[in-house]
């Protein structure tokens, strides 16, 4: 099997983001998520990539660039045609290819959900594990410049009703590159959510091949104050929120669960232990969010340690308006992670 | 062939392609000043269709229109001043900056809802005919796509469903050869969208959609034909977009499309053409054409200024409107 001589890369299995040492080698967030694909390409001639205009000028804001060039043939622009485009995916996948299938906004997914909720989840267990569905969805969460409803959503929490698939949300390139590789050598159906802000950073990621264990949580920054988990953007928020607060002697641990299914309980509670409050910081809603979700599973093994309420941040329950003014009102920031701090300490 | 047409009828559809034109020209100018926060995606190049299709709708008739919506919109009297509050977020917009550029509605002139999500107001507008066919109306729904919506599984699903309730609507597909920047033919095997129906037993019909005369001859006959009880049908009407699939700038030098393609579609420029046809057959002098676009252009400027001097959205207003609380609907009339 092409994906058991890729190793878990432990180097920087203690850092924070290795970005800051800069005897390193960089890459964007885009080029992180390119690279990865076209080392999974040479690897495994298995795998191919389809989505709506992976191969134009832009190349799904440069995560798909010329790769079509590098890989003639494995690389396709397809119809809009979401849910057909899933159930092909479904159909290669379990036939032994090992699809990557993008989506330009996370929005377009709710096409698919038949073919991802009633197929792809379920595929293995009606047939007792006798037949996998190795595929990857990518889809990207957008943000601002008036998209309103229909072009912001991030989803992430809908998936997390379903067993049967997996749902990695990475936070830096060092995270892109290796979650991206470890999602496709995964032999299960794995949604793979990128922040279109998080595509212009740059971090430490190796040339070299790594997989980054799927359901790992990993700590961005040790702290003893207040535990905040956070999710894919809202990492970077709390990395924010955490130099604000240092000022003021507040000294927060913030967790990257790095995948929400599976998720990293152990890495939660063991940091609640220290701490005894804890923040949830998501990009969704409130309603069936993260937060909600998360905490509702946890919390008997939390209580004892809990000091205080627990804070989730999230979003308002209304869909995304468009007015700059109405915008701001509904997004969530470092600003909003400071506060929910506060309100518990 | 023009002759049948009336000389009222063409310098109207060319009074409201103008409007369009001149409309999305302005957005054009005004997008760098980066107060028009909200995606834009542009129809200069096919105002024909909407303008000819529209024309020949009554206020209640109803249109679905997707994310390339302004033509549309105006075609069928959504007020200029309304929609350019609404590009510009602000309260007194068509969606009291809740929705922006892609979502504009009218529920008095029979804009209900438009969608974003490419296909998504063609079931709509199917449930709409349904809805009018119930109600024992006159009144037909058209909806607006393009090339790319076709290949959503729900336009199947809603051809043969309005063909097996023979439901009063038109489907026009503005077919201009790209979705983003994938061209049709990396996308579709065969160059047939109007074809499309036959297997359910509805007629299409393939129109040069950069012609107002033409279109004019084939929406009013299909129109009326519906009208009467005999759709429902496809309208393909071939055309071009000129600026990028987003925003107000041109996207061939990024290479998203060969520039000799739009030089080509530009020498056949739907407004032009219109013009040169009122010209030359001495429907209208070139004084009176004059006078019609600087009325257009006063509108455009007290639409401009209206939306800037309006206020924004109070910030609370985000929380309204989640589920609607008064005690009847505005399509129940
Ligand atoms: C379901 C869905 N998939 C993808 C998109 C992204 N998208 C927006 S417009 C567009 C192209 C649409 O092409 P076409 O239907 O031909 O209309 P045109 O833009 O050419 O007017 C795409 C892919 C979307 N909005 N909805
Ligand atoms: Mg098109």
């Amino acid at each position: 099997m092409p994906w058991t001589k890729v190793a878990v890369d432990n180097a920087v299995k203690n850092l924070a983001f290795p970005s800051l040492d800069k005897n390193k080698r960089t890459l964007e967030f885009r080029q992180a998520l390119r690279e990865a694909s076209f080392q999974a390409f040479k690897r495994d001639p298995r795998v191919f990539l389809m989505g709506e205009g992976v191969d134009d000028p832009g190349g799904v804001f440069g995560s798909t660039l010329n790769l079509h060039k590098d890989f003639p043939g494995r690389v396709m622009d397809t119809p809009i045609s979401e849910n057909g485009l899933t159930g092909f995916c479904v159909g290669a996948a379990v036939c032994g290819m090992r699809p990557i299938l993008v989506h330009m906004r996370m929005d377009f997914m709710l096409l698919s959900f038949d073919q991802i909720l009633n197929h792809a989840a379920k595929i293995c267990y009606m047939s007792s594990g006798r037949v996998a569905v190795p595929m990857v969805i990518r889809s990207i969460i957008g943000r601002g410049w008036g998209s309103s409803a229909q072009h912001s959503q991030a989803l992430h929490a809908l998936f997390l009703h379903m067993p049967g698939i997996k749902v990695v949300m990475p936070s830096s390139a060092y995270d892109a590159k290796g979650l991206l590789l470890a999602s496709i050598a995964d032999n299960n159906p794995v949604i793979f959510i990128e922040h279109r802000w998080l595509y212009d950073i740059k971090d430490y990621v190796p040339a070299k091949e790594y997989l980054i264990p799927i359901g790992k949580g990993f700590i961005r920054k040790a702290g003893k104050d207040v535990t905040i988990v956070a999710v894919s953007l809202m990492v970077q928020e709390a990395m924010k929120a955490a130099e604000k607060l240092k000022r003021e002697d507040i000294d927060i641990e913030i967790i990257d669960p790095r995948s929400l299914n599976p998720f990293d309980e152990e890495i939660v509670i063991e940091s609640v232990k220290k701490t005894g409050r804890l923040v949830f910081a998501d990009l969704g809603w409130a309603s069936g969010g993260i937060g909600e979700i998360l905490l509702g599973r946890m919390h008997n093994k939390l209580r004892p340690y809990l000091k205080s309420d627990v804070q989730v941040i999230s979003l308002a329950d209304t869909p995304t308006p468009s007015s700059p003014v109405l915008e701001k009102e509904f997004y969530l920031d470092s600003e909003d992670i400071i506060k929910a701090v506060k309100r518990i300490l | 062939m023009a002759g049948k047409i009336k000389n009222s009828d063409l310098l109207n559809v060319y009074f409201i392609m103008q409007k369009i034109r001149l409309f999305e020209e302005r957005i054009v100018m005004l997008y760098p000043e980066q107060e028009i926060k909200t995606p834009v995606h542009l129809c200069i190049g096919q105002e024909a269709i909407a303008s000819s299709v529209c024309y020949y709708l009554k206020k209640e008739d109803i249109v679905f229109s997707n994310h390339r919506s302004h033509g549309h919109c105006i075609a069928k009297g959504l007020e200029l001043q309304s929609i350019m509050a609404e590009l510009y977020g602000k309260d007194t917009g068509c969606c009291s900056g809740k929705g922006g550029s892609m979502h504009l509605v009218s529920p008095e002139r029979g804009i209900f809802a438009t969608s974003a999500i490419v296909g998504g107001g063609i079931p709509l507008a199917t449930g709409a005919a349904l809805s009018l066919k119930l109600k024992k109306t006159k009144n037909i729904a058209v909806v607006f796509f393009g090339d790319g919506a076709v290949e959503q599984g729900v336009f199947y699903e809603s051809l043969n469903f309005a063909a097996l309730k023979k439901l009063p609507i038109l489907f026009v597909c503005e077919n201009n050869f790209y979705a983003t920047n994938s061209p049709l033919s990396a996308r579709q095997p065969l160059d047939n969208i109007y074809k499309r129906g036959e297997a359910f037993g509805i007629k299409g019909v393939r129109c040069d959609g950069n012609d107002a005369i033409s279109m004019i001859d084939k929406a009013s006959k299909l129109i009326k034909k519906i009208r009467h009880g005999s759709g429902p049908f496809i309208l393909e009407c071939r055309t071009y977009r000129w600026k990028a699939h987003v925003g107000p700038d041109c996207d061939f030098d990024k290479g998203c499309r060969p520039l000799v393609e739009l030089e080509s579609w530009m020498k056949r420029c739907p407004v032009k053409r219109i013009e040169n046809y009122i010209l030359k057959n001495k429907i209208a002098t070139r004084e009176k054409l004059n006078i019609i676009r600087s009325k257009i252009e006063e509108e455009i400027d007290s639409a401009v200024r209206f939306a800037k001097n309006s206020d924004f959205p109070n910030s609370k207003d985000l929380y309204s409107n989640v589920y609607y609380t008064e005690s009847s609907c505005p399509g129940q009339k």
